[in-house]
């Protein structure tokens, strides 16, 4: 139970200034780092859903979970594993105009199932979906290529267990 | 006064004043500057209804509003100007959010086109203070002031109280708008009380009604929940020896039967090393303090825990419990009582009055009746007990001072010990001790003060000088800080880095703020001067020469377990 561990927490907030700032404080209070975050509307109107990726134990995940959800403004923190999840994470790539027919470059467009969302004289853009795994190969192969620009987003997960915010909502306006 | 259906236009800076008075706000403490001058305008305005004490920090201001609040149970109100005025409150809203003190501070912000500027006086309070709030918010616009306020009383008050800041910026102060209000009843992403689950508590009672050897050991959480009285038929029924945490002192008077007397680093030794021994560890309101439990893994692990909590984050935090009952202790214990049979426990209780007598041998005796020639801060505190007969509020400082007023008090009513328990905020008792008196002028008010605490709020004697507050002000020189001192002595081998303190004149000093005052070197003239600063109907200033190097024990070393707890 104690070893270190990857976990995706899921927190279900109130759409406010200043959530961000009192998420990252217990983060911080407690020295742990963030390795990913995201911040989005969620499933339900006016409430925002973060994921965040952290490695630590499950006893101080249960401890950070309590503290999130003490918050006034988040209405529920939850954790899973990564077995829990169904998560991607979404790359763009800028490349010069002279790679555009390279057919390596093609190849591995076919083998990653990477889309090129823009061409332009003078760059064309790749988008790419996958795991963590997945777009760090990719980058590794592109790189060669004299990347013009790398960006990555963080993790989106779903979860396989309910979280069930709505219940939760409802039952609080009873 | 209920809601106002009526709208009138009025401004951003006379609605906060108006929203204060239907949170039943009479008292508000503060000190004004350039971007809370249009409250200040209302607060003159509307003095005859809400009174407002200036301090002369606002430093001051926050400890006074703690201390009026927990010797109330009511919110304390702040009020303080931008910039430094509002980072000035940072210590005292972290002493609040650690001690669950319920605190609305209002702090005034350049205006909203000047945000983010890097404007005269302008600090980002909002993020300072997030860490050490319990909800914060900066308003922009005046319509945002009566429901902002609303949800701050509140969120401040309900579950497990803690303090909350509203930043308004003085464009919305002047700015005009429709007034109504509407007290604040929920907020749907928060659940102050939680469900109680009547399986835990039925659990917990099969757990307590078995034990051969329960313990309990009680927080604030009572007196926050106002559950004495449950809490003293819980005890009744069970019989089981109790003892406090720092914060639950006077929750039960000193002197009930079942009172053990109190946990921690220099509680007493009984409840300490007892801790160790007992088969069933209940804990009531109280959140496992590291200085509480010392090492935790050497703590209670022979021992069922049931932990009654408000708080679900406390629950597991540091302590790993068996059962635990989530809610408002002042339920749960109600809704436990039919589950409990009947307890006797009159040999385990023995052995709690077999090692205070030894505390008694080694330590208490000589502290209280002392045949050495050093005065000590045991036997001021004793004649204090004598003089009030109990009946006092004691406000501590921290360090030795507050360790002394800690365990030798005799509390005979609730609310009656008031201290900087999680922080430790040194200069907390002087400031508190006003906002106390100034919260109950009916009680005696004793601040028992170090040397050094002392001199870090001591123009707190100029409020005092204009507020008239009788606060009584002890003071225990032994012009060292003698916290830091022991340590030193201890385990630094007496190296005093920067503990030795030079003093000034401090009779002379109350003298020129006008407070009687006096010193005493003396064993021969203690008792009189403590008769003459208790039967004083004004504030009156004793300053105590205390033995230099005296320390306080028993002591629960820093790592070591509570029951290695040292008598000397």
């Amino acid at each position: 139970m104690d070893k270190k561990q990857k976990f995706t927490i899921s927190v279900y907030t109130e759409s406010h200034i200043g959530v961000l700032n009192r998420i990252s404080s217990i983060f911080l209070k407690r020295h742990i780092n963030i390795e990913s975050l995201n911040v989005s509307p969620s499933e339900i109107e006016n409430i925002n859903r973060f994921t965040l990726v952290v490695i630590i134990t499950e006893t101080l995940m249960k401890k950070v979970i309590g503290q999130l959800e003490k918050q006034v403004e988040i209405i529920k923190a939850f954790y899973h594993t990564e077995d829990e999840i169904i998560y991607q994470e979404t790359a763009l790539i800028k490349l010069s105009p002279e790679f555009l027919f390279n057919e390596k470059i093609q190849k591995r467009l076919k083998l990653r199932r990477a889309h090129m969302i823009v061409i332009t004289e003078d760059y064309f853009v790749i988008e790419t979906t996958g795991l963590k795994k997945d777009i760090d190969a990719f980058y590794k192969k592109l790189k060669p290529y004299g990347l013009m620009q790398f960006v990555r987003s963080g993790r989106i997960a779903i979860t396989r267990p309910r979280m069930g915010i709505s219940d939760f909502l409802n039952e609080k306006y009873n | 006064m209920g809601t106002l259906n009526n709208k009138i236009t009025i401004t951003g800076s006379e609605a906060v004043l108006k929203c204060l008075l239907e949170e039943d706000v009479n008292l508000a403490f503060g000190y004004p500057g350039g971007a809370i001058m249009p409250i200040y305008d209302e607060l003159y305005k509307y003095r005859e209804q809400l009174h407002h004490i200036l301090t002369r920090h606002e430093q001051g201001a926050i400890h006074a509003a703690q201390g009026f609040a927990r010797v109330t149970g009511n919110t304390g109100v702040v009020f303080a100007t931008s910039g430094p005025g509002a980072t000035n409150l940072v210590t005292g809203i972290a002493d609040a959010q650690i001690d669950s003190t319920p605190l609305v501070c209002i702090t005034g912000q350049v205006g909203s086109n000047l945000l983010g500027s890097d404007a005269f006086q302008e600090t980002d309070i909002i993020t300072i203070s997030t860490p050490v709030t319990k909800w914060n918010y900066q308003v922009t616009k005046a319509s945002e002031i009566p429901e902002a306020i609303a949800k701050a009383f509140y969120i401040a008050k309900s579950g497990r109280p803690g303090p909350v800041l509203i930043d308004i910026t003085k464009d919305a102060q002047f700015e005009e708008f429709d007034f109504s209000y509407k007290k604040c009843t929920s907020v749907r992403s928060y659940r102050p009380i939680p469900k109680i689950d009547l399986e835990k508590i039925k659990e917990a009672s099969v757990i307590i009604n078995n034990a051969k050897k329960p313990f309990i050991i009680f927080g604030q959480g009572v007196i926050l929940g106002t559950a004495e009285e449950e809490f003293k038929q819980f005890i009744k029924k069970t019989d089981i020896p109790s003892a406090s945490t720092a914060l639950g002192l006077s929750a039960i008077e000193t002197n009930h039967p079942l009172n053990v007397g109190m946990v921690g680093m220099h509680g007493n030794y009984a409840p300490n090393v007892l801790t160790n021994e007992c088969d069933v560890l209940i804990a009531i309101g109280m959140r496992f303090d590291d200085r509480v439990t010392g090492d935790l893994n050497r703590y209670a692990k022979q021992a069922k825990i049931i932990h009654f909590e408000i708080d679900p984050a406390e629950v597991d935090k540091n302590v790993k419990t068996d059962i635990a009952v989530i809610g408002n202790v002042k339920e749960t214990l109600s809704q436990i009582m039919p589950f409990l049979n009947k307890g006797e426990h009159k040999n385990w209780l023995e052995e709690f009055q077999k090692l205070y007598k030894k505390e008694c041998d080694v330590i208490i005796n000589e502290q209280l009746n002392p045949t050495k020639e050093g005065l000590t801060m045991g036997e001021v505190i004793n004649l204090i007990n004598k003089e009030t007969k109990g009946e006092a509020v004691i406000v501590s400082d921290v360090g030795q001072n507050q360790m002394f007023a800690w365990r030798y008090s005799n509390f005979k009513r609730t609310r009656s010990n008031i201290t900087s328990g999680g922080l430790g905020t040194m200069g907390f008792g002087l400031p508190a001790a006003i906002g106390a008196k100034t919260g109950a002028p009916e009680r005696e008010v004793v601040a028992i003060l170090g040397d050094g605490g002392l001199q870090m709020t001591i123009q707190e004697l100029g409020t005092i000088l204009q507020t008239k507050a009788a606060v009584k002000i002890v003071v225990l020189n032994n012009s060292f800080l003698g916290m830091v001192r022991q340590w030193q002595e201890l385990f630094f081998d007496k190296r005093y880095a920067s503990t030795v303190m030079v003093n000034p004149d401090f009779v002379k000093i109350a003298e020129g703020y006008g407070i009687a005052a006096e010193k005493v070197s003396n064993r021969d003239n203690l008792s009189d001067a403590v008769k003459r600063m208790i039967a004083s109907k004004e504030s009156y200033f004793l300053e105590v020469t205390i033995e230099k190097e005296d320390n306080v024990f028993p002591m629960v070393s820093s790592g070591s377990s509570v029951s290695d707890i040292r008598l000397n």
